[in-house]
């Protein structure tokens, strides 16, 4: 299992509270990841990524272990303490605005 | 009893304004989808309780919320517009082409015949259809492709179809406004389209009379003479009577002929209600006072209606789809500002009162009549 954490307002359409276990199959990818999110939650489908390009929205982030992985190859393999649940994936909303 | 819904959209969420039909005490609900951009909510007239909203943000992009009870509970339907084939490009604001790319759904139009069709005006410029109720999107692709679309160019508010009109006695005749390239009809259901341009002068463009590539703000008719066409246009406001073959400019004595938003009296084809804003570059109301100008006469000659609304020190805009009517026996009508208030009259417009102050933003406002 793995340990995913969404936005206010995606936590508020997908109609969950806290942080999401999800089972991911591997390898684990951001690519992978958010296709289990998007399965489980059609709700947040075109929410993160274009539907269609499948490119991470311009202010959406991901963060890991203390690093922005935002602009790694989708198809990376995630660190091993996301794989393992000691870590979670955060998805972000940019910062922005005054 | 009869009563009004009067559904907001704001910058923030959406509110739901309910009354009786003395229009006097008012319940406020929301905001709705907090923190989302609520472009615009049209109920069905077929099934008022059927209502649709566009919900978005940059982050986050567009949801399709609705309703099946008049705005007590909502979900979310489809949110996939991709356009129909290759879209190519249209015009960006430097000239060069730029490729066809969703950003939101700015107008919602329920179908006057069937509450589980709905058509949705796009950014960039596009018409969408749905026949399941906001589950799947089809383009009316036609539109895009009549020739021109490669020379639209956005207006500052991005490329949007922002306003559409179906005909109360023929189904299959359409009319949309897009910013910047003007209005466009349909006679075969969104099939084939033409521009309805002519007469539209606009001194920002390189040829003043162009057939497309005007900056239309809105257009609005009433049900019983459906031929006869009211435009607020970036500057003048016009008026057809033939469907929107030809355009003559009814400003008359308006202080200001700029604006974003024009309507029409629920039961007096002939009596038109804008909003007057400096220009182009300063959007607030001349003086500062927020003045609505109505004319009885279908255009030209003007009344300025200011019972209830401030007169001094007023900086607020009154966007596109920010006024509506209601169809009580004495028409009601409506209009929310950029300043977060939402002014209604229970008396065609001799006097207005605040139904809430303090909104975000208000995107748009719709009402519904309720029997």
């Amino acid at each position: 299992m793995i340990r995913v954490v969404l936005p206010a307002h995606l936590k508020t359409l997908a109609k969950v509270s806290r942080e999401i276990e999800l089972d991911v199959p591997a390898p684990l990818t951001q690519r992978s990841v958010i296709d289990a999110l998007e399965a489980r939650y059609p709700v947040l489908l075109g929410t993160i990524r274009d539907p269609l390009t499948q490119q991470r929205r311009p202010f959406v982030r991901f963060f890991a272990c203390e690093e922005d992985l935002s602009h790694e190859s989708p198809d990376a393999v995630l660190p091993d303490a996301v794989a393992s649940g000691a870590e979670p994936f955060f998805v972000i909303g940019a910062m922005a605005g005054g | 009893m009869s009563g009004v819904r009067v559904l907001v959209g704001t910058r923030k969420g959406m509110f739901i304004l309910t009354s009786d039909g003395k229009r006097k005490a008012w319940d406020v609900k929301g905001p709705l989808f907090e923190g989302w951009e609520i472009y615009h909510a049209k109920g069905s007239t077929v099934d008022p309780n059927r209502i649709y909203a566009s919900q978005n943000t940059s982050w986050f992009g567009q949801i399709l919320q609705r309703s099946n009870d008049g705005g007590a509970t909502w979900a979310p339907v489809g949110n996939q517009f991709q356009y129909d084939g290759v879209p190519g490009t249209h015009q960006w604001y430097d000239g060069t082409p730029h490729p066809w790319e969703f950003a939101r759904v700015w107008h919602l139009e329920p179908s006057l015949s069937d509450a589980d069709t709905v058509l949705a005006g796009v950014e960039d410029a596009a018409l969408f259809r749905s026949n399941d109720g906001g589950d799947s999107w089809h383009e009316l692709s036609g539109l895009r492709e009549i020739g021109s679309g490669a020379s639209w160019q956005p207006g500052a508010g991005g490329m949007c179809l922002h306003t559409i009109l179906e005909s109360p006695i023929d189904a299959k005749r359409i009319w949309v406004a897009i910013s910047s390239a003007g209005v466009f009809r349909s006679d075969d259901g969104g099939v084939s389209w033409a521009p309805k341009n002519n007469g539209l002068h606009s001194e920002g463009i390189p040829d003043e009379d162009a057939s497309v590539g005007h900056c239309v703000h809105r257009i609005a008719l009433h049900p019983s003479r459906p031929d006869t066409l009211f435009m607020q246009k970036h500057w003048d406001v016009l008026r057809s009577d033939d469907a929107g073959d030809n355009w003559v400019e009814i400003s008359g004595n308006l202080p200001s002929d700029f604006g974003f938003t024009i309507d029409v009296h629920a039961h007096e084809p002939e009596t038109v209600y804008v909003v007057p804003i400096t220009s182009d570059s300063v959007h607030f109301p001349p003086e500062g006072k927020l003045r609505v100008y109505r004319s009885r006469s279908g255009g030209n000659e003007w009344e300025p209606l200011t019972k209830g609304l401030p007169q001094e020190n007023c900086y607020v805009d009154i966007l596109r789809d920010a006024m509506a009517v209601d169809s009580l026996d004495e028409c009601g009508v409506y209009f929310g500002t950029t300043g977060g208030q939402v002014y209604a009259s229970a008396n065609a417009g001799d006097s207005w009162e605040p139904i809430v102050r303090d909104l975000p933003a208000v995107l748009s406002v719709e009402v519904q009549t309720l029997a």
